[in-house]
């Protein structure tokens, strides 16, 4: 089956965005990846967002969404509500079967209108679960005290992550947290979810992304250095929190040896680590070793924009290998409570 | 592969406070594990189910989640049970959480069984919290057949035995399994508009009627979204159009009760293509019996006494008593 390029990718985050809404944050990052693509508008073959209804509380945000994008004459179109990678992976799919040569991918949302913590702590099973309301973080916070007690983790461990992402953040324009700060100085910091302090935490992030891919001979035509989708997979673990292992991240795992990540060796990796414990645990499960450069964006921990999230991983790495900086890249996407779901990409150019 | 830029200068954000609320909770019908386990909780027990391999999953499944195979043998595990992970909840949030004081969120394997659940733990401070905590079930006095009925775990020192359930005092509990549980959910939100439907906002508190034209065409959109949605290319020239339009097509409502905020019935619900737009909008219609209501009908701009930034104060639409327009007018949007 022929191959499938990312040619273009824009990103926009803000912290707190009170003037524009759902729509018009998705407004600039599709006219710029169109754009920077060079395939005609009118000519991208498919199109397929991820969004999440409840991030705004209402209804159809998706269906408002197209008007970001133009659909009339209609166009085949398509939604899933997670985050935008799950998208990519769909796209991914319509171009691999020959059904599109070209495929608009975009995710948005604005997780600051309401409690985003409480929102997602909502995936949890709904009978014995969710209303009990564990957040989002406590059920994270769970499992980094199980990673702990069962000596996979350490709390030095997760703040040099944190810091490093912070770090990273001063160089990310679109990182909503940026900070010059070593580990000893975030372990001197109070513990506000135990384990966690605040820097172990992805900051509330409202923002968009969209990329673009289409076929080999399409992204040659387009493209002066197509990035290649070479292994893509994603899988999902048990939604009981206490009915799998804490301390490892077996759909990540899984979903990495499904993608060929330990076929070569892999010079960065972006991960959708909302959790500093996460960052360690996924390095493991992906088996991406000190050879590796983890987050040189800084990663989710300082933007997070919710669905836009690991659609943003995918594009970061994929910018990584367009500029030079990696031939190798992995990205990571993830979903549902303590890393339940996960979506893992090898990105390389020619 | 480059930042994206700004928007246009700012007014005030107009922010509304949204709550997402399904009156009286979503009902959720059990099946036969789920049931197993609440009609356990309401008689103070815990219940799990055993697979093929001996294993015991609670919450109890109805398939074995490793090998899908169908379950069925419900067992009594507990009611003591390890700690296998743990935070803490310094701040409760009343009407959500059922404990009013600070206390743990936990994984709690009760003994027997080969999985965790998610529980409370009210422990009073964090320094008593640890993975490997021996806890026992406090239960509820009023047992109906929900998770609270496990109202808490509490810490359970060594050697100690766990203290039985307590007689259910809920009125008219009778011995029928337990086959659904009601589950409140309310969301709360505080929403911006956005800067075109902002646009259009403040312009009805000054009862004019506000879109945007397209950038490749002479499309007025009406409210205006800040794309043209034919394109999805960017809208920024503003336009005020007429208060006087068409209707392109209704609806007559006989049914009460529809809305909160529905007129007394029959009430009619109309797309009215403004003059000089270029996409109808949805308003009532007003001052005329619904029977007369018709595709072509010429209406106008009904407003409210209130000067707000409000979708409300654009009422409706009423006959403005012209001929009506031509079908070549409106055929496109019927």
């Amino acid at each position: 089956m022929r191959r499938v390029g990312i040619v273009s990718f824009a990103q926009l985050t803000s912290p707190r965005e009170r003037r524009r809404n759902e729509v018009e944050l998705v407004i600039p990052v599709v006219q710029e990846a169109v754009r920077a693509s060079g395939i005609p508008k009118a000519e991208i073959g498919f199109t397929c967002s991820g969004s999440c209804d409840y991030l705004a509380g209402g209804p159809f945000s998706f269906v408002a969404g197209l008007d970001a994008v133009g659909a009339w004459p209609p166009i085949p179109e398509s939604h899933v509500e997670a985050d935008a990678a799950w998208a990519l992976y769909e796209a991914w799919l319509v171009i691999r079967s020959g059904e599109a040569d070209s495929a608009l991918v975009y995710g948005f949302g604005k997780p600051s209108l309401g409690d985003v913590d409480e929102i997602l702590g909502l995936q949890a099973d709904p009978y014995t679960v969710a209303p009990l309301w564990p957040s989002a973080t406590d059920l994270a916070a769970m499992a980094a005290s199980a990673a702990i007690a069962a000596g996979v983790v350490d709390e030095r461990q997760m703040a040099e992550a944190a810091a490093a992402a912070r770090r990273a953040g001063l160089a990310n324009p679109h990182a909503v947290v940026g900070e010059d700060v070593t580990a000893e100085e975030l372990l001197a910091r109070p513990v506000t979810r135990p384990p966690l302090r605040d820097a172990d935490v992805a900051p509330v992030t409202d923002g968009s992304a969209a990329v673009v891919l289409a076929a080999e001979d399409l992204a040659r035509r387009v493209c002066d250095r197509p990035v290649w989708i070479t292994g893509i997979a994603h899988r999902i673990d048990t939604p009981s929190p206490g009915a799998r292992d804490l301390t490892d991240v077996a759909s990540a795992r899984s979903a990495a040896a499904a993608a060929g990540v330990g076929d070569a060796p892999v010079d960065v990796a972006e991960l959708s680590a909302r959790h500093s414990h996460e960052v360690v645990l996924l390095r493991r499960a992906l088996g991406v070793g000190s050879g590796t450069v983890v987050n040189p964006s800084g990663g989710a921990l300082v933007a997070d924009p919710v669905m836009s999230t690991g659609l943003i991983r995918i594009g970061e790495a994929a910018a990584a290998v367009r500029a030079g900086d990696a031939g190798r890249a992995v990205a990571h996407a993830a979903s549902g409570p303590a890393l339940q779901q996960n979506l893992v990409c090898v990105l390389e150019a020619d | 592969m480059t930042a994206t830029s700004e928007g246009p200068a700012p007014e005030a954000p107009l922010v509304e406070h949204h709550v997402l609320e399904y009156p009286g909770g979503y009902t959720r019908s059990l099946g036969p594990a789920l049931s197993a386990f609440f009609t356990g909780l309401r008689d103070g027990r815990l219940v799990g189910a055993r697979t093929a391999d001996g294993r015991v999953v609670v919450p109890p499944a109805e398939h074995d989640p490793r090998t899908a195979a169908p379950l069925g043998e419900w067992v009594e595990v507990g009611p003591a049970g390890t700690v296998t992970a743990w935070t803490w909840v310094a701040n409760p949030k009343p009407g959500k959480h059922h404990l009013s004081g600070p206390f743990g969120f936990a994984l709690v394997r009760p003994d027997g069984a080969d999985t965790a659940l998610v529980g409370v733990v009210d422990a009073g401070v964090p320094e008593v919290m640890s993975v490997g905590m021996r806890v026992a079930p406090r239960w509820a006095r009023v047992r109906t057949g929900t998770i609270h009925d496990l109202e808490a775990w509490v810490p359970l020192a060594d050697g100690a035995a766990p203290a039985p359930a307590p007689p259910n005092e809920a009125p008219e509990v009778g011995e029928e399994p337990v086959t659904r549980i009601v589950c409140p959910i309310r969301l709360e939100y505080e929403i911006n508009a956005g800067i075109a439907p902002s646009r259009y906002l403040r312009g009805l508190a000054q009862r004019r009627i506000i879109g945007q034209r397209a950038r490749d065409s002479d499309h007025v959109y009406v409210p205006p979204r800040g794309s043209d949605p034919m394109t999805g290319a960017p809208t920024e020239i503003e336009v005020e159009v007429g208060q006087t339009g068409t209707v392109t097509t209704f609806c007559i409502t006989n049914i009460a009760g529809l809305s909160e905020l529905a007129p007394p019935i029959p009430y009619v619900t109309a797309q009215v293509l403004l003059d000089g737009a270029a996409t109808p909008w949805f308003g009532l219609v007003t001052g005329c019996d619904p029977t007369e209501v018709r595709m072509g009908m010429r209406v106008r701009a009904v407003w409210s006494e209130q000067a707000a930034p409000d979708a409300r104060t654009l009422v409706g639409f009423e006959p403005t008593g012209e001929p009506d327009a031509p079908y070549e007018h409106w055929k496109d949007y019927a």
